[in-house]
């Protein structure tokens, strides 16, 4: 019970020297509402509610409904109490933080009365802020620069992916005049192989049409002949802009497909039909999920400025003690243990998941491995700007919830001026 | 596709909600009980041979026999000081000695002397001293009863089911033991030697199996059992623990409640299967008595319950009125036990705060835990990571919800290795306490007694080189399937393991420990994953006793030998505080129990209330149930509820199980955060009372939370209430346990008494059933017209940030314009109390002068603490309010008037909490 009258003396850091500036208020009032403390006049409670004599602000007796009477006190449940932190950051904690024997103020005002033994921390503290915000700004200094080239590399790819989508969407209609064509061809052939055709098929233990068959069980058993190899391989030339996935099925087939043929018209025919096959069940497929793919690319949501798109199709890792974990940016995120053992999904893409002032600093990834009695495994990933894109921390909160951070220049703020950031944190 | 299939449905099959019953034995599944349940009332074979009988100045002895077989049986009748009889009931001349509790009487209790009034062949009547009460011994058949002038207070083997299994040597191998072992389990090797009147061998008795687990019973049967009538007594209460109303029901249609101390996986609710823990005493209660049955007995034990009016509805028992029918309502209890002897202590009351002082001159009273422990506890199996600890407790601050203890289950070990931390997790546990401490915060870290079997671990090489583990049926270290995998179990009720296994919690024994952390035993009924009943064979050896001798006990040693290594590792100096899930009668006195793996449901949150009070009427007080439920995830609505009613309960943790998602009270949006925020700070400025509360339960063994006839024993409205409460006298709760609930009804008791809402102030009559609105803010809390509460309304983040506060007294009036109060203080953590540290003071209002006077004038302790603000509720308006200090000073006090509700509030009085002083209102 301690603390009536209040003649605080701030002690000012200014570059070059240590000067003593009295500013008389109330403990515990910010210099914004000094104001309102006006001694020699009835103290109003903030909140309008009751007027009462001046000698009763922080008379350590709870007055006002709204704790306005006591910033520099416990008494009012409900007040909090201003640190004015010279050299660091001014703040209000709780007044429940006054006198309770923990160090809350980095200038120590909060502990006048309760023996704590505090120390002014906030010319280090402030140092410190300095340098992190510094090393900060710095940070999102060259991570902005990078994240103007990933939004140019967006851009052109972007580009390049609409092109190719009309490319492809001009093979797919080519072709499939050409499967039609094709379906014509093999009709007329089947017509005089019937008989050969049906004897054949009695062998192959009541397999119907080539419709139903399957084709890699029937190609990898055949040879095939030159000619519907070439007349394939003009279907592969046309398709030549497909991505990399689509190449290596496709080169699979197109070796089996090279092996020599010594046997009669009856394997020609049906190698005919098996190659229609080929074309209809795999290419017309991969063509249709390439465009989907394209499509979907094109339209995703990579940010406002696409500058996300480059983490596209691909992965990042980090090991912990114990594991593995994958993050594959806008597919899913794995965790395989270090020492052997299968790969558990934690999730596949969700959404953006961030607040509504800043959506994309958040990444949810839902849907995973379920798990016993609980959730399916799902996975937060918060994002940080970073130079480079990197996944640093991982944990589960929750059984079967995970949470990552991740670092990345897309995320990196335009810097706003370092030198305004700091002098902000001197004012008083 | 199969194997898919099988899992998916067991994964179906798993989140069912329920108890495995088939995992627990019934009755019937139980060889004794089945064995015991089969004797129905009759005419005792017993007879008292009244020639034997010796009175000394202590006791009586007496000779019973049993006509059937000649066996006979060793009587023993003591007068207890505190008006208590003890019965002990032994075989005269048994085979070896049957197994009689030790350690869990405070003392030999001390006796007073037996007057023999008169004695003829029939039997013979003893003084039980004062206010003409009288047992009588009849001999033939052998009953006791208890009069009190011409009542029978209770009878004894008055249903003729005294019944004890002698020991015997095995008739088909009266051999050399030696070559008993390897004949054992030979059906086949018939004797034909057998002797007169044996009772023939039924199955079980030598041998039994549950399941795929075998019991070999290598003493035979060595049951007891006796029955109780209660004349006149129609509510019967306590032997917990169960999961069941406070009145306990009758057991005719179904089983016995059982006692046999379980590790029981999704309890289910409202039946008498067995639970974590056992305290074999009951309470009978009507109007005019309360009387308690203690039955010490550490064996499996199962409890049948009857009444004479049980099946009867309003209409016959009125019918029974109107034609005078004679009959007066009884209840008939009968005990049975597998194994030691009959040893009884009957107490007399005749009110509940007697009763409940003669429970705690025979077990002790709840231990004063440090003021820390009665503030909030932060549990979750399990807090990650010393980073996850470090950011739970800045939660805390960074929504302004004070918490005294954040809490670490199994994960945080070295492979459940108790005593160790996760290198990686837990890489610096000191920097983690000290963290803590620097906020004036405490941990507590789980010991479970399994112990894991490797040798690579110091704790489990101490125990087996020093021959401390429980050995098998063949002579080997007991292993069993629990956390780690392979794990042994300690002998705790040896006193030198338990010696050795407190010096493991001093400072330079347990790595990585400091003074703010504190201890939870859990698992120690004991839980053996892989044993019958998921607990210990019953053949496995302590010593000289079999597992199924002490069984019960097991809990109570684990968390004594704990609670006294905390009290060892400060010299003495601190207070301790050990959560335990298994319990038996004087756990009390070690700390705290919870109600262990309950759900996330409504139900299992109004069943937290008749599980609490069951407790605290056998002497627990320091209880309370996970907050927010175990298993499953609470909605919104019910945590927030349960935070509520969790704030009025004796323990309040919250604790969540592992596969639920994350529920620290900020994880549900601003509005419920306040909310939750509003309840823990309602418990902070009420710490004062609740310290006040275990202060005095430590001293007399009244319970903490009571129901409400212990307060109002009169009032037949009270005798089944288990939906409120009382803590102390004089705060009610009643809390809101229906989802989406607009209002509840409560009886507030006390024909002429007033209640006063504690948020309102508005006041209510007693002895009325009370229709309350009510919102999510709050659950109804009334303060009785005649009380005066101190509070300390600056709550803080701890409890003892608090210490030095001021605080704010609530003087509630009663219709004559009186108050009474009390006001405990002291350092809240050492034993210096003992040493009468501390200011224990009576506030008093009358005639218009509220006084505190000194109750303890040879105590000594100063307090900065001071009074703050006095509210005064049920007042009218005075001209002058006037203080008058000790040193004679006087000043006029200001103060304000609500008329509407009639409160004074007296501003700032400002003297010293541990000082006289008076204030006249004028």
């Amino acid at each position: 019970m301690c603390c009536q009258y209040i003649l605080l003396l701030l002690l000012l850091g200014v570059s070059g020297g240590v000067s003593a500036v009295e500013v008389q208020r109330p403990r515990g009032v910010p210099l914004s509402k000094r104001q309102f403390y006006e001694e020699d006049k009835p103290f109003t409670c903030l909140d309008g509610s009751r007027n009462i004599p001046f000698d009763r602000v922080n008379d350590d007796y709870c007055d006002c409904q709204d704790g306005s009477d006591e910033p520099g006190t416990a008494a009012c449940p409900n007040g909090s109490f201003h640190c004015t932190n010279a050299g660091f950051r001014p703040g209000f904690i709780p007044s429940s933080r006054i006198n309770d024997g923990i160090c809350d103020c980095c200038d120590t005002t909060d502990e006048y009365n309760s023996g704590a033994a505090c120390q002014n921390t906030c010319r280090e503290l402030g140092r410190k802020e300095r340098e992190s915000l510094q090393k900060m700004a710095e940070i999102a200094k060259e991570g902005f620069l990078l994240k103007q080239q990933l939004i140019q590399e967006a851009k052109r790819g972007l580009e390049d992916k609409k092109a190719k989508y009309a490319d492809v969407q001009l093979s797919k209609n080519e072709f499939e005049k050409r499967v039609e064509a094709l379906r014509t061809v093999k009709e007329t052939a089947e017509q005089p192989e019937k008989e050969a055709k049906e004897r054949h098929l009695k062998a192959w233990e009541g397999k119907l049409g080539c419709e139903s068959i399957s084709p890699s069980t029937v190609c990898t058993e055949h040879y095939i002949t030159d000619s519907i190899v070439s007349l394939i391989n003009i279907f592969l030339a046309r398709l030549s802009c497909l991505d990399a996935t689509y190449n290596s099925s496709t080169q699979t087939n197109s070796l089996m497909i090279t092996r020599n043929n010594s046997e009669g018209a009856v394997m020609q025919s049906e190698l005919f039909c098996c190659s229609v096959m080929l074309v209809k069940e795999d290419y017309i497929l991969d063509l249709l999920s390439v465009c989907r793919n394209l499509e979907k690319e094109i339209s995703f949501d990579f940010g406002p400025t696409a500058e996300f798109a480059y983490l596209y199709s691909q992965c990042y890792e980090l090991t912990s003690s114990e594991y593995i974990y994958r993050l594959c940016p806008f597919n899913r995120v794995s965790q395989k243990p270090k020492y052997g053992g299968s790969e558990t999904n934690l999730g596949t893409w969700g959404q953006w998941a961030g607040p509504e002032d800043n959506p994309y600093s958040i990444m949810k990834y839902e849907h995973g491995t379920g798990c016993w009695q609980g959730p399916n495994r799902s996975t937060t990933i918060k994002l940080t700007c970073g130079k480079e894109t990197v996944l640093t921390s991982t944990s589960e909160p929750s059984r079967c919830e995970y949470l990552m951070e991740f670092t990345s220049p897309a995320v990196c703020q335009e810097p706003s001026s370092l030198d305004s950031v700091l002098h902000e944190h001197e004012e008083l | 596709m199969a194997p898919v299939l099988v899992l998916w449905l067991a994964v179906c099959l798993s989140v069912t909600w329920a108890v495995d019953r088939g995992n627990f034995k019934t009755c019937d599944q139980s060889a004794f009980c089945k064995r015991q349940r089969a004797l129905k009332p009759a005419e005792s074979p017993y007879r008292a041979l009244l020639e034997t009988m010796e009175l000394t100045n202590t006791r009586l002895t007496l000779q019973l026999i049993n006509d059937n077989n000649k066996v006979r049986l060793l009587l023993e009748l003591y007068r207890l000081q505190g008006n208590m009889t003890r019965v002990k009931i032994n075989e005269l001349k048994p085979l070896k000695p049957r197994y009689e509790v030790p350690d869990v009487l405070i003392r030999e209790p001390p006796t007073e002397p037996l007057s023999l009034l008169s004695q003829d062949e029939n039997g013979v009547v003893l003084s039980l001293g004062a206010e003409s009460q009288r047992v009588i011994v009849s001999a033939r058949p052998f009953r006791l009863d208890i009069m009190e002038g011409r009542d029978v207070l209770m009878s004894l083997n008055s249903r003729g089911l005294l019944a004890f299994e002698h020991l015997r040597m095995r008739k088909d191998t009266q051999v050399e033991p030696e070559a008993e072992k390897k004949e054992e389990g030979d059906p086949a090797n018939q004797s034909e030697t057998t002797k007169e009147e044996e009772e023939k061998v039924e199955d079980g008795m030598w041998e039994e199996t549950f399941k795929s687990h075998s019991d070999s019973k290598p003493n035979g049967p060595s049951a007891v059992s006796l029955d109780f009538s209660l004349p006149g007594v129609e509510h019967v209460y306590g032997i917990p623990e169960h999961a069941d109303t406070l009145r306990l029901k009758t057991t005719d249609n179904g089983d016995p409640y059982r006692l046999y101390n379980l590790d029981v996986f999704q309890y289910e609710l409202y039946n008498p299967m067995a639970l974590y823990g056992a305290v074999p005493v009951m309470l009978a209660h009507n109007a005019q008595r309360t009387t308690g049955i203690f039955w010490l007995n550490a064996a499996e034990t199962w409890v049948d319950i009857s009444s004479n009016t049980a099946g009867k509805t309003v209409f016959g028992k009125m019918l029974d009125y109107v034609q005078g029918s004679s009959e007066t309502p009884q209840t008939d209890v009968r005990w049975i036990s597998e194994s030691g002897i009959i040893d009884v202590f009957i107490m007399l009351g005749p009110t509940p705060n007697d009763v409940f002082s003669q429970y705690a001159s025979l077990t002790g009273t709840q231990s004063f835990p440090p003021l820390a422990a009665v503030g909030y506890h932060q549990c979750r199996w399990n807090y990650n990571d010393q980073e996850d600890v470090t950011s739970v407790d800045a939660g805390f601050d960074e929504h302004d919800i004070p918490y005294d203890y954040i809490w670490l289950d199994i994960e945080h070990t070295d492979g459940k290795r108790y005593f160790t931390w996760d290198p990686h997790k837990f890489a610096t546990p000191k920097e983690m306490l000290q963290g803590l401490m620097d906020k004036k915060r405490k941990m507590v870290a789980i010991v479970d007694p399994h112990i894991k079997v490797d040798s690579n671990y110091k704790i489990h090489n101490e125990i087996r080189s020093r021959g401390f583990y429980i050995k098998n049926k063949d002579g080997g270290d007991y292993e069993g399937w629990c956390w780690p995998g392979s794990a042994g179990y300690p002998d705790f009720t040896r006193a030198d393991m338990r010696e050795w296994w407190a010096s493991m919690f001093a400072y330079d024994q347990y790595e990585g420990s400091m003074e703010n952390l504190y201890t939870w035993n859990d698992m120690n009924e004991p839980s053996v994953f892989n044993g019958p009943e998921v607990t210990m064979h019953k053949d496995a050896v302590h010593g000289a006793w079999e597992h199924r001798d002490v069984h019960n006990l097991y809990g109570f040693y684990v968390q004594m030998a704990t609670a006294e290594g905390l009290i060892q590792r400060s010299g003495g100096v601190e207070r301790p505080f050990v959560l335990t899930r298994a319990f038996f009668a004087g756990s009390q006195r070690y700390g705290a129990v919870w109600t262990g793996d309950n759900a996330a449901e409504w139900e299992h949150l109004k069943i937290s209330i008749p599980m609490c009070l069951s407790l605290g009427l056998v002497g627990i007080s320091f209880c309370g149930a996970d907050v927010g439920g175990f298993f499953k995830s609470p909605s919104t609505e019910l945590l927030v509820r349960w935070y509520q009613t969790g704030a009025y309960q004796p323990f309040f943790r919250a604790h969540a199980h592992l596969d639920t998602p994350r529920r620290e009270p900020w994880l549900f949006g601003p509005e419920n955060t306040a909310l939750i925020r509003e309840a823990v700070r309602q418990r902070y400025a009420l710490l004062p009372y609740w310290y006040q509360q275990f202060y005095h339960a430590h001293r007399t063994g009244q319970p903490i939370m009571r129901p409400l006839w212990v307060e109002y024993p009169q009032d037949p409205a009270t005798f089944a209430l288990d939906d409120e409460f009382l803590i102390g006298r004089d705060l009610l709760v009643h809390p809101v346990t229906e989802e989406g609930a607009r209002g509840v009804t409560a009886y507030l008791p006390g024909k002429g008494e007033v209640w006063f809402d504690v948020q309102t102030f508005q006041k209510h009559n007693g002895a009325q059933n009370l229709y309350i609105p009510v919102t999510m803010s709050s659950i109804p809390v009334f303060q009785r017209g005649g009380s005066i509460i101190p509070k300390k309304i600056r709550v803080r983040r701890a409890s003892s940030c608090m210490m030095h506060d001021p605080y704010t007294l609530y003087v509630a009036l009663n219709p004559q314009r009186t108050a009474e109060g009390k006001l405990y203080i002291d350092d809240g953590h050492t034993f210096n109390y003992e040493k009468k540290e501390f200011i224990h003071r009576r506030l008093s209002f009358t005639n218009n002068i509220l006084s505190s006077v000194n109750l303890a004038p040879d105590a000594q302790f100063t307090t900065q603490s001071w009074i703050e603000r006095i509210v005064i509720l049920g007042a009218s308006k005075p001209s002058t309010v006037t203080l008058k200090t000790a040193d004679g000073k006087e000043s006029q006090l200001e103060f304000d008037f609500d008329a509407s509700m009639s409160v004074l509030t007296l501003r700032k009085p400002g003297m010293n909490a541990g000082v006289d002083w008076n204030v006249m209102l004028q």
